[in-house]
């Protein structure tokens, strides 16, 4: 399996190429359909944040294998200016104003294991889904 | 890319034939909003059976569309919902509420044409 796609992100188009490469990753692993959905979906969640909020930024896609079990590991990476408070960012509805408010708290309940780190210098969000069968 | 919008008799049908960027649903949106005018349709099929992916800004738009275009006077019914991007959306806690949906293009035709062609609910 290939190290790591990276997707740099600048534009909206490049949300699309993200989730894209995301799906052709994860169908390496035993994901079912719906699974390989929630994650492309999950991606063009967080990859539009970064084009939302941030000049540039970029989705790094990883299978990772620990303790007999296989996942993807998705990475989204800014340099925006930061969120002030990521309790109310993950509140669903809650926006600063040109999302939906249903991007993170949305993309968090798609996935498996869901992290978010923000400071002045940018954002990180790292997510998990691990497939349910094993290979 | 843009989206090709066919006319039907009284109809548009936006048949989407690939993945679309957040620019590409906005397009379709102003489109199909000016074309209900200059046809004078009287409703809109917009058809999503090949996108694997119906993100929280594709709901958002989608639903504009339905409501900008019912300001118009016309319907619109979203056709083919694929069950795995149903079952996504729902996780994401999104709905189309107040927007009609079918299951596919026929379906979606059939509803329109239930809707102009009754004179009205008290009729029957």
């Amino acid at each position: 399996m290939p190290a790591e796609v990276r997707v740099p992100i600048s534009s909206d188009a490049d949300v699309v190429t993200a989730r894209a490469q995301g799906r052709t990753l994860a169908a390496q692993l035993p994901f079912s359909a719906t699974e390989l959905t929630l994650i492309a979906t999950a991606i063009s969640e967080v990859a539009r944040n970064i084009v939302l909020y941030a000049p540039r930024g970029e989705v790094v896609l990883r299978l990772t294998r620990e303790e007999g079990r296989e996942g993807i590991v998705v990475t989204a990476r800014d340099e925006g200016p930061g969120i002030e408070d990521v309790a109310l960012a993950l509140q669903d509805h809650f926006s600063t104003g040109q999302g939906s408010g249903l991007g993170l708290p949305g993309a968090r309940r798609l996935m498996d294991e869901f992290e978010l780190e923000s400071g002045p210098s940018g954002t990180t969000v790292t997510m998990r889904k691990w497939a349910s069968r094993r290979a | 890319m843009r989206v090709p919008i066919l006319k039907q008799r009284d109809y548009l049908i936006a048949s989407i034939q690939s993945a679309l960027s957040d620019e590409d649903l906005l397009q379709l949106r102003d489109d199909l909003v000016e074309q209900t005018g200059r046809y004078r349709s009287r409703g809109a099929i917009v058809d999503v059976t090949v996108l694997d992916v119906i993100d929280s800004f594709a709901v958002r738009t989608l639903r504009a569309v339905a409501h900008m275009i019912s300001l118009r006077g016309a319907e619109t019914v979203i056709v083919g919902i694929q069950p795995e991007v149903a079952f996504a959306m729902v996780q994401l806690g999104l709905n189309l509420e107040g927007v009609h949906t079918a299951l596919d293009l026929e379906e979606g035709l059939a509803l329109l044409s239930r809707g102009t062609e009754e004179p009205g609910d008290g009729a029957s």
